[in-house]
């Protein structure tokens, strides 16, 4: 196939269509009594293209794209896990594509009603007494779920918890959310296995903490064994405890949020619940909450009658408002049809078989890939680049070379811990073949890297672009299609 | 037991155990306090064949109702192209992540590259991002990147015109930030200039959030907004709807440094309220200032035209908490929903779409005024797809008079105000039999 | 190894300090702009901006990370390097040659409190 880099701008011809509309029969022009003053003075420079301009050229885009549905994906910390195709189809359903979020309740029942179900769903799972579906992404919960905790300890009038205790090893976004939420970070350290030290902790809980966020199993996927004794120990200092639901996966069917002392959670949808990552959202972050605390979440709320019918209102208890309407509403569709297709039988199934995947590569790799935490992992796994380190060849180049071989790469330089990072995370929807074909191929890298290393440093050549120049693109920055053409105009 | 999603055949697991030295599954979670390991079945339901999912969702959808919509709230049932559903099930997009390996991933980048490119011609901005949440948050955002650019001042100006659920979020996100925020009081459905320009004059003031068109539909003259709100060394946010920029003044042209909104208008499925997608637009000078994604041009090892994500430092998962925003994806596949739309609907007929709802409105207006049940709430003010009108009477039963008809009817306000909009969606025969409705309803 | 000259002060966050009567002119070590890798964007404050020692100045960014600027002095800054605007990338070609801003100081005994060339490359090694 021939190699497509066409701008849809590029495409556009003056005066060609791509759309029809109903005839104008008002008898009216509004645009033309309006004030002059109040209307643009040039014309957008829009496209001008066919309907099948449009359709061959996003049709030739998507085959420049890598999905789950192309390959494997074992991106760390992402749960790239297959996205049902019945999901896609029910959240189009026409019955609810078209309901206006403001109208009137009693004609939005059924969509209340599953808003309703899917939020008593979680916390079933979550072992939590209540999630609000509003936050639109993993970050958004964080930062919702931080704003529960802090109008807790205001509703307490206890106003000097403004700490979050952040394990240095956390997602970046945790520091970043809880700043948003005007709580300052205190970094508590980690052990070299990654999990939190609490003797390190101990010191740091004093009654101007907040609360802690952590994930379980951590960013290098193990399991926080001393949990229980760091929720004891946070409750007793005044705080509450966040999970980070990034690393959910290999605890769906084992082990609930809320039975290891959590208070509150966010869920990423996208993740766990099999959502589409959609090439960076929408996604959906719920949070959960403990009892206690369900009233602060935010507004609006669907509340279930007496007489079994569903509204929505807005309470005086929540801390506030973090979305237009409810959410990423048809996001929600396709998680709840995913918990349904699974069930409460087969849910059981999802961690034990995301950890026997992730287990599975680890065991098989770890010959050729420094494994620098040793045991029993969950649903992810960390190396350290190479075990061989005098090839020259790093962590970056064995990803690259993944993707000439037909993979997506892991996460790469995350977590921090480690200089060389490669986070490897299956999900339970691969099978062992699939799991043998990527091994297969991280031992012929590895040995490429011994034996032809410059195959592997000038990967990837099997890409339809190459190595692109990232340095020139932060430097001069060409954001729009208007910049590009005064670049080239510049140029000659 | 084994189930569509999860592969494993007993033998394959037998298998795996034995690679990974492991006699039973229990021992994967041996590390684990046995106090906390789930034993009982979840209370949610068993699991469903597709002929059932589709089932439930009939009956679900059964108990809603779909509505010939007269009403907006930042929500507005514009027609959407039949090509864009085909387009965005393409599953190379949909099950793709953010686009972290550029090699395998221009067809995101470009198009994001094309929904900024959109995105700034519509907004008269320079530069933009891959988008944000939604409306409500992007403005929130706005807020941030002027109170950062601010330095030392933390107040922000909103104007009561401002659409309700946007003022909230805006607000939950300045109370928790700790960001002082002063609502500036409406006059005749618009903000009061003078007020605005008396708490300008207080010299603590970062930025000013003004809508446009603002929440009864009325689009305000900003005629020397943006000289004041800069010779007080504040910024401009304009919340504008993206649909109307095709005619309507630029955020550019008023002179605003940060242009945001909500994309639904771009043709979006109303979906009970999302997905959709948040924009935030601004100048050059504020390039490294603005929150989330951002794609540019640049070329490979060959020389090829080629796409990235660019300026990452700034973002969350480097700068942690020294990050302006947590932000950290964007609205990905409704970027290329508005892409896809723009470039169907193109220069002219982003134009028709404003001229075929703002005569449809016109007539609307027209006609409800013409039953006597409806006066003038604001004369004179010039509006497009959306307006308001008063009359006395009562909303909630009205609203439900006209669900039962097949219609969503204007949202009740205070002081007895309905906002009615109408897009190119609705023919005169169905304008006609919505006001009969009412008409009905008031016998 | 990277180049640490002998003359200049240095911070433990890897800004240098040369000191000429009561102006100090500020940049960011050989160390610093290495470990940064490629910059592509320096954040200068403005003349007339009035800088603390121990807080930030602004910032420097590569392709992967950004970096505070932290004030090794306090007072007045009276010239930047417009240079930097346009070439960033002048600060990975010589790091001292490139200096960043020129602060009027309150207080000039602040420098010598600063470390040594000895002292600074005792850090970078650690």
């Amino acid at each position: 196939m021939k190699y497509y880099d066409k701008l849809i701008f590029e495409l556009s011809r003056p005066g060609r269509k791509g759309y029809s509309l109903p005839k104008n029969r008002f008898d009216r022009n509004a645009l033309a009594a309006l004030p002059a003053g109040l209307k643009r003075g040039e014309a957008a420079e829009l496209p001008e293209v066919s309907e099948l301009d449009v359709v061959r050229h996003y049709t030739n885009l998507s085959s420049k794209n890598f999905g789950v549905d192309t390959g494997f994906y074992p991106l760390g910390s992402c749960t790239m896990k297959y996205n049902p195709k019945i999901d896609e189809e029910v959240a189009a359903h026409p019955g609810f594509l078209t309901l206006h979020p403001l109208q009137y309740s009693g004609s939005v029942q059924g969509a209340l009603e599953l808003y309703y179900n899917l939020q008593k769903m979680l916390s079933e799972l979550a072992g939590l007494e209540e999630f609000t579906l509003n936050p639109y992404a993993g970050a958004h919960g964080e930062l919702t779920g931080l704003m529960v905790m802090k109008a807790y300890h205001q509703r307490r009038g206890d106003l000097k918890r403004t700490k979050v205790i952040v394990p240095n090893s956390a997602h970046g976004t945790n520091p970043a959310s809880a700043m948003v939420a005007g709580l300052q970070v205190v970094e508590v350290k980690s052990k070299p296995n990654g999990s939190i030290d609490v003797e390190d902790l101990k010191p740091l809980l004093d009654d101007t903490v907040a609360g802690i966020m952590m994930t379980n199993p951590n960013t290098l996927g193990m399991f926080e064994t001393e949990i229980l004794e760091i929720a004891r120990l946070v409750h007793e200092a005044g705080g509450l405890l966040y999970y980070d639901g990034a690393n959910l996966n290999p605890l769906l069917g084992k082990v609930r949020p809320g039975d290891m002392g959590f208070d509150i959670m966010h869920i990423n949808l996208h993740k766990t619940f099999a959502t589409p990552h959609g090439g960076g959202g929408p996604g959906s972050g719920p949070v959960g909450v403990r009892e206690g605390l369900e009233s602060l979440l935010p507004n609006p709320k669907v509340v279930k009658r007496e007489d079994g019918s569903f509204e929505l209102v807005c309470e005086e208890g929540a801390f506030g408002n973090v979305s237009s309407f409810l959410g990423n509403y048809a996001v929600m569709m396709k998680a709840y049809a995913y918990i349904l297709s699974l069930g409460k039988e087969n849910i059981r199934l999802v961690g034990p078989m995301a950890t026997l995947n992730a287990n599975y590569i680890k065991e098989n790799l770890k010959d050729d890939y420094l494994l620098p935490i040793q045991g029993v992992c969950k649903h992810e796994f960390v190396f350290d680049g190479l075990k061989d380190k005098s090839t020259g060849v790093t962590t970056l180049n064995v990803a690259k070379r993944l993707l000439d071989y037909g993979f997506h790469a892991p996460t790469i330089y995350f977590p921090l811990l480690f200089h060389e990072s490669m986070m490897i995370e299956p999900t339970e929807t691969e099978s062992k073949e699939t799991l043998d074909e990527f091994i297969e191929v991280m031992h012929k890298v590895a040995h490429e890297a011994r034996e032809t290393p410059e195959l592997v440093l000038d990967a990837p050549v099997t890409t339809l672009v190459r190595k692109l120049d990232e340095t020139t693109a932060a430097k001069n920055p060409i954001l729009t299609y208007r910049a590009l053409l005064a670049q080239q105009d510049g140029n000659d | 037991m084994s189930n569509k999603f999860i592969p494993h055949t007993p033998d394959d697991i037998s298998r795996m155990m034995e690679a990974v030295g492991i006699r039973s599954l229990d021992e994967l979670y041996g590390d684990i306090p046995a106090e906390v390991i789930f034993n009982r079945d979840y209370l949610i339901p068993s699991e469903m064949s597709e002929v059932e999912i589709r089932r439930h969702f009939d009956e679900l959808a059964s108990k809603n109702h779909s509505l010939k919509v007269f009403a907006g709230g930042g929500v507005y049932d514009h027609y959407a192209p039949s090509v864009i559903p085909h387009l965005l099930s393409r599953s190379e997009f949909y099950t793709a992540y953010t686009p972290y390996q550029p090699e395998i991933s221009q067809g995101t980048l470009q198009y994001i590259f094309e929904y900024q490119s959109i995105i700034c011609e519509l907004t008269g901005m320079e530069v933009t991002n891959a988008s944000m949440y939604d409306g409500a948050t992007a403005t929130a955002e706005a807020m941030f990147m002027m109170v950062a650019s601010a330095k030392k001042r933390n107040r922000v100006l909103l104007s009561a015109t401002l659409r309700e659920n946007v003022a909230e979020v805006v607000k939950t996100y300045a109370k928790f930030r700790g960001i002082d925020i002063s609502v500036v009081p409406e006059r005749d459905g618009v903000t009061d200039l003078d007020a605005l320009k008396a708490e300008l004059a207080k010299d603590d003031v970062a930025g000013v959030i003004l809508p446009q068109p603002n929440k009864y539909g009325i689009i305000e003259d900003l005629s020397g907004v943006a000289e004041a709100v800069h010779a007080a060394k504040a910024q401009l946010a304009l919340h504008a709807d993206p649909s109307t920029l095709a005619v309507l003044k630029t955020p550019a042209e008023w002179g605003a440094d940060i242009a945001c909104g909500d994309g639904q208008s771009l043709g979006m499925p109303m979906q009970f309220g999302g997905p959709y997608l948040g924009f935030i637009a601004t100048g050059k000078g504020n390039i490294r200032k603005i929150p989330g994604r951002v794609v540019g041009a640049t070329k490979d090892a060959d020389g090829k035209r080629a796409f990235v994500l660019t300026l990452q430092a700034r973002e969350q998962h480097i700068r942690r908490e020294k990050a302006t925003s947590n932000i950290c994806s964007n609205q990905s596949l409704m970027s290329l929903y508005a892409t896809i739309y723009v470039a169907l609907m193109g220069k002219q007929g982003m134009v028709e779409v404003n001229a075929l709802s703002a005569d449809g409105a016109s007539y609307l207006h027209d006609k409800l005024l013409a039953t006597g049940l409806f006066e003038e709430a604001f004369p004179g003010k010039p509006f497009l797809k959306e307006f308001a009108l008063k009359s006395s009477l009562d909303a909630p039963a009205l609203e439900k008079h006209l669900a039962e008809r097949g219609f969503m009817g204007g949202i009740p306000m205070a002081d007895g105000l309905f906002v009615f909009a109408v897009t190119e969606k609705r023919s005169r025969e169905e304008i006609d039999a919505f006001v009969n409705s009412i008409v009905d309803f008031a016998k | 190894m990277s180049k640490i000259l002998e003359n200049l002060r240095y911070s433990d966050s890897h800004e240098w300090v040369s000191l000429d009567g009561e102006v100090a002119t500020v940049g960011i070590t050989d160390y610093a702009q290495h470990a940064l890798g490629n910059i592509v964007y320096v954040d200068v404050p403005e003349v007339g901006d009035e800088v603390t020692a121990g807080e930030e100045f602004g910032a420097v960014e590569s392709v992967k990370a950004a970096s505070d600027l932290i004030s090794p002095v306090s007072g007045e800054v009276i010239e930047i390097n417009e240079d930097l605007v346009d070439a960033p990338e002048l600060l990975n070609q010589d790091a001292y040659a490139n200096w960043i801003m020129k602060v009027r100081v309150n207080d000039p005994g602040e420098v010598g409190e600063l470390m040594d060339a000895k002292e600074y490359a005792s850090i970078c090694e650690g």
